[in-house]
């Protein structure tokens, strides 16, 4: 049967979707009528391509007449002779599978199947095709089901019909007068045949307000009678959630299937309408959080994962309940039925708490809910979870073991995750990073350590430096370039992050009742000395790994951050980096980080002239003001920089050397051995400008790039992507000045 | 009034956990304090008090304190329990039984307050506790009624576990009100019914049990604490056991002291008055390493320490402990609880 009607509705799809599809199939069919000798006119071919449009209509009409037929029932029932009925049904069965029917259609039918006019063989073939076009109305299922108690139906179709209603039960459109025949489905199970459908059934229908001791009685009364059936345990451990002092059941620890559905009829018609249904009931975007399925730890304990599973709180082990609690019927949702973000905020003030409070890292949807909420014992648990298995799951307090590191790895990132969903550290993970950082070998799980590292919160500096950067440091001095880098990329989200919630303190109250620091200008100083840490520490490292160029990058990543405080975060605070990082930038052989310099310089100067500005309008109310130290630095880095790449005069101020020297070693040009085109990272980009310029001409002179040239030249430069250079040559170079060194070159 | 309150609710528009711990002093800040205190300073404190016969101890029923001591207990670390309740203890009996009857037989469901074969009973152990504040210790027990001998009621106990918390203070100022700190848990049974039990209680009560390893330094605490302990007469020698890993068995060292002698020698390092402190359980420990050297040349001090035995108490470094002498039930239980709450914080 699955064939031909598999090709039919291929063919009514290409018909329907795609026009020029239809074309050739009516062509098609065109061909082989033509072959069958029925040779008629090109006209032929036209009508036919109207009557791919009317199929439809057609076919609807076939069903009308059909469903009438079957409703008004023929005179004599005698199936096998009438080649009517058999019609009739096909019609059915055709729109059926290909379609779904309308809810009045399956109404009618289900009547007519349930009713037994037309006997046994019939009516399991309408239920068979009893699928849905969107939904079934619930009206016609409780019609179905009167039927049941009239006994006019066999055994066979009743477990049809029980089949039927558990495949298609999503698609009835409202369950409240279903629910209503609880009390019906409950004494059918007394069915030994029945028994597994109609327990998928009551699986499905069964709520809180179901569960009652005689029924819960019952059940274990069949179980005592036909064993341990996986229905009936699925039924048992449903009615044990909903009311745990009445059943104790614990099932095996491998998850069985309970029922077994691969005998379902209508598999593909379910798909079908899904699939049609989507349109309509879109499914809520779901935010995957952390690799749930599927993770076996061997932990003793927890018998099948690190992280318990999502089960609301076992009221009557906290709170004194009565048996008439449990049959009242009280609105609150087990967190076990949460699906969807507008059902959390439906129910948000009636949410059943998981029992273990940790199962929340598992779920975005109870995330949310965890970070929107105000009660601290919600915290305090979760922390202390999240305290112990860190500190049980560490690597290094159970040395050795390559899969349990994989695990904790695992684990760490799932942490992070969660982590970067809330935007914020957990304390637990701080006070794991102090207990661990002195004995971490800077080895093992490196980038989960640095990551958890980005995430402490605002602290003042004194505080943490003994319990942190003390460690970090000796780590930082003796590890790999790579770790150096890490580090810096890390202790630059620390900063991102202090200075993200410092920015948004400081809007919500100027003055922070803190513990830690009790003004903005405490809070400032501590993100101050953390940024001079930090330039220590790139000073240091310069100079151990000789001005390394990967290095050098990641330091000016950093300043990068700290050059746009100000702007950036509105923050009353701007930082230097010391000459070290200033001079190795400069003197680097790689044009992208002179470019990066010269970028963060032109950023340090908007600061600067920002923070000057409103310096000047609220003299006497603002605490913080620019030190005239911080201003001499920079025009100091300021001058040497345009000094040596524009107007060719280098290190006129602040580096002394005696020139005679310099022209002893018989250097003459060396004062223009920094500009744009000499210095040593922009030759090439000069001699290809050149060679751009006049391609003839060998060998290159570049002091030849003067005047106009020069100007190209710098046009040449920016089209190569040097838009630090662009921004800082066009922000701290006036117009005057660049008359005046084209006088000079 | 300070501009905070000045400016009302409305100014709290964004108020984030990570606020709310920066402006009071909640449970979480304050227990991030300790850590950090902990982390900076020197993990453990250098001096303590000797134990002493505490006033409330004379309440504690000694019948049951017999029944804890010269058993072996493996000794756990558990966070707080949230919403526990005493008054509930008869309800728990009754719920953990059923689960343990449906774990026994897993896949069948049975009906809660059902008679089985297997009764659990909490009871609270009143005065074992170091002050006051601490929460009453409790203890729940397995029991198995043998279906023949129905009428001598003989139960046999197949699993004994207690709860308790002495001078545990510090943790309970961390916790609010939902919560009740018994951080100190040892059983004493097969292990498959610990991790029975032990399920229950976290699923039920949100907590978190971990196994209690004693390092060898607080096993030279015990050694020194426990020496010093005034005693009427000696019940067993004192013994120390030392591990040295080498293939391929590992070679053990026991060495024993008379008792006197040893208290003889803790006398003579031991000067303030009711207190030992860091230096004096290092002095100690190395007269012992030094005698032992001199006699055997074996350095002691390179092995690990993983058995110490009083008359006293006994603990091995697996986190197992057995209390000898009542007299001093609580002093022991007072470091085994400190060692706990160090484990959890």
């Amino acid at each position: 049967m699955a064939t031909p009607r598999l090709t039919r509705n291929s063919q009514q799809q290409n018909r329907i979707s795609q026009g020029s599809n239809s074309r050739q199939t009516t062509l098609l069919d065109w061909k082989v009528k033509d072959k069958a000798g029925n040779s008629k006119s090109v006209l032929e071919e036209s009508s036919s391509l109207e009557d791919s449009n009317h199929a439809d209509d057609q076919t609807e009409d076939a069903l009308q007449t059909a469903v009438e037929y079957f409703q008004k029932g023929p005179k004599k029932a005698s199936l096998s002779k009438d080649s009517v009925l058999e019609k009739h049904l096909k019609t059915v069965e055709n729109v059926a599978w290909n379609n779904g029917l309308a809810p009045e259609a399956i109404d009618i039918l289900l009547n007519v199947a349930l009713s037994g006019k037309f006997g046994n063989a019939l009516s399991t073939r309408i239920l068979k095709c009893m699928i849905p076009e969107t939904h079934i109305s619930e009206d016609s299922v409780v019609k179905a089901v009167s039927w049941l108690c009239v006994g006019k139906c066999s055994g066979n179709t009743k477990v049809l019909f029980y089949r039927w209603l558990v495949a298609m039960f999503d698609f009835i459109d409202h369950k409240k007068q279903i629910n209503s025949l609880y009390g019906f489905f409950f004494v059918s199970l007394q069915d030994d045949t029945l028994c597994p459908y109609v327990c998928h059934l009551l699986y499905l229908l069964t709520k809180k307000e179901n569960v009652k001791p005689f029924r819960a009685r019952k059940l274990l009364d069949l179980q005592a009678k036909m064993g341990m059936q996986p229905h009936l345990q699925a039924l048992l451990s449903l009615y044990k959630f909903f009311a745990p002092t009445l059943i104790s059941v614990s099932l095996p620890v491998r998850k069985k299937i309970f029922f077994n559905n691969s005998k379902n009829l209508w598999t593909p018609a379910l798909l079908a309408v899904k699939l049609r249904n989507q349109g309509i009931f879109p499914e809520p975007l779901k935010l995957q959080l952390g690799p749930t399925s599927g993770r076996s730890l061997k932990r003793k304990w927890n018998y099948h994962s690190v992280i318990p599973a999502v089960n609301s709180a076992k009221k009557e082990c906290r709170e004194k309940m009565s048996l008439f609690d449990y049959l009242s019927n009280d609105r609150s949702l087990p967190v076990e039925q949460l699906q969807s973000f507008p059902q959390l905020l439906e129910n948000i003030h009636c949410l059943e708490l998981p029992s273990q409070m940790s199962s929340v890292l598992n779920s975005s949807l109870l995330l949310h809910y965890v970070n929107c909420v105000k009660d601290e014992s919600i915290l305090l648990r979760l922390s202390y979870w999240l305290s112990q298995t860190l500190q049980e799951e560490c690597v290094w307090y159970n040395m050795n073991d390559y899969q349990q590191e994989k695990e904790f790895i695992n684990f760490l990132d799932m942490v992070i995750r969660v982590q970067c969903f809330l935007q914020e550290g957990f304390y637990s993970c701080e006070a794991f990073l102090y207990k661990s950082l002195p004995l971490w070998d800077g080895f093992s799980c490196r980038s989960q350590f640095l990551k958890l590292l980005a995430w402490i919160p605002f602290s003042s500096f004194s505080e943490i430096k003994p319990l942190l950067l003390d460690h970090l440091a000796p780590l930082f001095f003796t590890s790999s370039i790579y770790f150096k880098c890490s580090l810096l990329q890390c202790l630059k989200d620390l900063l991102q992050n202090w200075l993200l919630w410092l920015s948004t303190e400081a809007q919500v109250q100027p003055m922070t009742d803190s513990p830690l620091e009790t003004t903005l200008g405490g809070s400032m100083d501590s993100v101050s000395q953390l940024i001079e840490y930090i330039g220590w520490l790139s000073m240091v490292a310069i100079r151990l790994e000789s001005s390394s160029t990967l290095l050098v990058h990641f330091i000016l990543d950093f300043y990068e951050k700290v050059c746009d405080i100000y702007i950036n975060y509105d923050l009353p605070l701007v930082v230097l980096f010391p000459p070290v990082v200033f001079h190795s930038a400069f003197l680097s052989l790689d044009a992208t980080i002179l470019n990066q310099l010269c970028y963060i310089m032109y950023r340090y100067r908007d600061n600067l002239t920002a923070a000057k500005k409103k310096d000047l309008v609220q003299k006497a109310k603002s605490e913080f003001s620019i030190s005239s130290k911080i201003c001499k630095e920079f025009n100091y880095y300021l001058t040497a920089l345009v000094h040596c790449l524009w107007s060719s005069r280098p290190f006129e101020t602040g580096v002394y050397i005696d020139p005679q020297i310099i022209e002893n070693t018989g250097e003459t040009q060396y004062k223009h051995n920094l500009n744009f085109v000499h210095h040593p990272c922009l030759l090439n980009y000069a001699a290809s400008f050149l060679l751009q310029e006049s391609p003839e001409e060998m060998p290159v002179h570049l002091s030849s790039i003067r005047g106009k040239k020069w100007n190209w030249y710098l046009d040449h430069l920016y089209s190569e992507g040097f838009q630090g250079l662009n921004l800082f040559i066009k922000s701290s170079i006036d117009h005057s000045s660049v008359s005046k060194t084209e006088k000079n070159t | 009034m300070d501009t905070y309150d000045s400016q009302g609710p409305t100014s709290r528009r964004r108020t984030s956990n990570l606020k709310d711990y920066f402006v009071s002093a909640t449970p979480l800040q304050k227990r991030l304090k300790l850590a950090r205190r902990q982390s900076s300073v020197f993990p453990s404190p250098s001096r303590r008090k000797i134990p002493q016969c505490s006033q409330l101890q004379e309440d504690i029923d000694p019948q049951k304190v017999a029944f804890l001591l010269h058993k072996q207990w493996t000794v756990y670390s558990l966070t707080p329990l949230y919403k526990f309740s005493y008054s509930n203890l008869k309800d728990y009996s009754r719920l953990l039984s059923a689960f343990i009857a449906a774990e026994k037989q897993k896949g069948l469901a049975v009906e809660v307050g059902e008679d089985f074969n297997i009764k659990v009973i909490f009871s609270t152990l009143l005065g074992v506790k170091g002050t006051q504040r601490d929460p009453e210790a409790f203890l729940v027990q397995i029991r198995s009624e043998s279906q023949s001998s129905r009428e001598h009621r003989q139960d046999k106990v197949l699993w004994t576990g207690w709860f308790c918390c002495v001078f545990g203070e510090n943790l309970q100022e961390t916790v609010s009100e939902d919560f009740t700190c018994l951080p100190l848990f040892l059983a004493h049974g097969a292990e498959s019914n610990t991790s029975l039990i032990g399920g229950w209680f976290q699923k039920t009560f949100d907590c978190c049990f971990s196994p209690l390893a004693i390092s060898a330094f607080n096993l030279s605490w015990m050694a020194a604490m426990w020496t010093a302990c005034k005693m009427d007469h000696y019940m067993a020698t004192t013994e120390f056991f030392w591990s040295v890993p080498c293939s391929p068995q590992s070679l053990d060292i026991s060495y024993a002291i008379h008792p006197e002698d040893a208290k003889a020698l803790w006398d003579s390092v031991h000067k303030t008055p009711g207190e030992v402190t860091q230096e004096e359980v290092d002095l100690f420990m190395n007269c012992l390493y030094s005698h032992f050297h001199r006699h055997f040349r074996i350095h002691l001090s390179a092995t690990r320490l993983v058995r110490v035995s009083t008359s006293v108490a006994s603990a091995h470094t697996d986190g197992k402990i057995k209390i000898l002498c009542h007299k001093y039930l609580i002093g022991v239980l007072a470091y085994m609880t400190e060692l706990a709450i160090f484990q959890i914080e």
